[in-house]
């Protein structure tokens, strides 16, 4: 089996005597889109920071493309590109014009006019990047990282803050890297995103990583059970309902909801009960738990301790 | 691309950067010479007293100095802490351009502004106001503008490092350059400034540079006109400044 192209083993880093990062272990295969998904402080930006070579780290192994990043030379940069969180473009050149900069400092860059096209920015090629809407800028961002034709691709955070358009549009473009066979290492704090890109996905949470798995896998080691929620029927009080429903549901009011691992038998029974009173079952709801609510339940109360939470 | 080429590469993206950028070009390049006609137009035939020379030969050579701290120093201290708040200096150092070609490229930058500064001044020095061009103290002149373009550049690294914020850039840099040039006799002329305050700016370069380039000007000059002296200060601050910048230049923003 190939060699990862990333591999930590026991990451540790600390800020003034707080730990940030506590023992991280991960590996990334070659032409995978991983995610690193975690809530805002949990310590995804130190650990990507590492793993570019901007920081340096307190413990642990780290190899990225078969070298140290703390040790990284421009050998080592010309095969890696960044999407950093935050960095601005400058105003007074146009996309074109940054492209060809950029692609002047690699050994073998790809086409200026056909990386524009691969992010979707082909027609506004010569417009200052000043003018560019947000997604734009971050498209060209991903452009800039893409120039030097590298095998492994960082993106921190690529769609935060973004409208819900402009996010498509950027997942567009992440997901196209699959077909260049780039490895792409994702940082987000959004659910969907690694739930619509990633082939792996691990969640970070107060520095620990707390579950890693395919987007399916991780819905389906919580064992998951099916939630069902209606309304009570005007007419009807909860005592009416039959027992199979009646036991273990969270009656709020007229609002019932309940969770179980085979639901249909205990449909068949609602359906029959409201058909045999003639009454309707509003709101009703069949749902399974989403990636979010896995997400949700294992990041809950994390970083209360605020671990790196003004540095992450 | 070789080292030089690359070198020049970055160098044609900051020209580019620099000529469409309507604010820089206004404070780097417009103001001096905007400095340079109101002052020489007011004392164009005043005697500055002690020199021996009119008003108009006393502020070529004074604005030349100010143009070049303003395309070195002033340039560099206010770009670059804007540059590295906004994340892009920590772009630039993601990718294999090497840390010494983008300093390169920057100096580059100022040197020919600077350059074209030189030119643009001595002409109008020349043609809107008679002063002569030097002739056989040219050669002091380039030397003199060499070592302080460079010396300004290192300090402009320097004052880059020690600015936390892009928000204090502006202010800390014309709060260093601003009084110097009045208590060196740039905007004011030497004759009208008390000994003790021209002692106290001789503790700083911009008086030292100023007095070397006057040499180079002055057309009462008989010899080859280098200010070995002034020439050495000016250097010894490059010197601080460049020890600084190594030891204190970062390229990421402040967390």
């Amino acid at each position: 089996m190939a060699e990862p192209v990333i591999s930590v083993k026991g990451l540790r880093k600390s800020y003034d005597g707080l730990e940030a990062v506590r023992g991280i272990d991960l590996e990334v295969d070659a032409g995978e889109i991983f995610a690193f998904l975690g809530p805002n402080g949990a310590g995804k930006t130190t650990t990507v920071e590492i793993l570019e070579g901007y920081r340096p780290r307190n413990e642990g192994e780290v190899s990225v493309l078969g070298v140290d990043p703390q040790s990284a030379d421009r050998g080592w940069r010309q095969r890696v590109g960044f999407v950093l969180q935050e960095s601005r473009l400058v105003p007074e050149l146009t996309p074109r014009e940054t492209l060809e900069q950029y692609a002047g400092y690699y050994a073998s860059p790809r086409d200026v006019d056909e990386t524009a096209r691969l992010v979707g920015l082909a027609e506004k090629a010569d417009v200052r990047t000043a003018k560019l809407s947000g997604g734009q800028q971050r498209r060209l961002d991903v452009a800039l990282a893409l120039i030097g034709d590298p095998e492994l691709l960082f993106l921190d955070e690529p769609t935060t803050g973004f409208d819900p358009s402009a996010r498509r549009q950027a997942w567009d473009v992440i997901a196209g890297l699959r077909g260049l066979g780039k490895t792409v290492f994702l940082t987000t704090h959004y659910m969907d995103e690694a739930q619509a890109l990633a082939d792996r996905v691990a969640i970070i949470s107060a520095g620990r990583i707390v579950a890693t798995g395919s987007p399916e896998e991780l819905g389906g080691d919580r064992e998951a059970r099916t939630e069902i929620s209606f309304r009570l029927p005007s007419g009807t009080v909860s005592a009416d309902l039959p027992d199979a429903v009646r036991d273990g549901a969270r009656i709020d009011a007229a609002a019932v909801s309940l969770s179980v691992d085979d639901p249909v038998p205990v449909l068949s029974e609602l359906t029959s009960w409201a058909t045999q009173r003639g009454v309707g079952l509003p709101g009703l709801q069949v749902r399974r738990p989403s990636l979010e609510d896995v997400y949700l339940e294992l990041t809950e109360g994390a970083g209360v301790d605020g671990a790196g939470e003004d540095r992450a | 691309m070789s080292g030089a080429a690359l070198v020049l590469h970055q160098f044609r993206f900051d020209q580019k950067v620099f000529w469409r950028n309507g604010v820089a070009v206004f404070f780097t390049a417009a103001l001096p010479l905007i400095f340079l006609i109101g002052l020489a137009t007011v004392f164009k035939n005043r005697e500055i007293s002690g020199l021996d020379v009119k008003g108009a030969t006393y502020y070529v050579p004074a604005i030349l100095s100010l143009a070049v701290i303003s395309a070195t120093m002033v340039k560099l201290g206010t770009n670059l802490p804007a540059e590295r708040e906004a994340g892009q200096l920590k772009r630039v150092r993601g990718t294999p351009l090497p840390p010494a070609t983008f300093i390169a490229g920057r100096v580059g930058n100022s040197l020919v502004i600077t350059l074209i500064m030189v030119v643009l001044i001595a002409v109008i020095g020349r043609l809107l106001y008679g002063v002569h061009i030097p002739t056989h103290t040219m050669p002091a002149m380039l030397v003199t503008l060499a070592v302080g373009a460079i010396s300004f550049s290192c300090l402009g690294f320097a004052l880059a490092a020690l600015i936390p914020t892009a928000d204090a850039a502006p202010a800390v840099t014309n709060a260093t350059v601003l009084p110097l040039y009045f208590l060196s006799g740039v905007f004011i002329p030497q004759n009208e400034i008390p000994d003790g305050v021209l002692n106290f700016a001789d503790a700083f370069p911009i008086r030292h540079f100023f007095e070397a380039m006057f040499t180079a000007w002055d057309p009462n000059t008989t010899g080859a006109g280098f200010e070995f002296g002034h020439l050495a200060v000016v250097a010894a601050w490059g010197l601080l400044g460049l020890a600084i910048a190594i030891r204190f230049f970062r390229w990421e923003p402040r967390q």
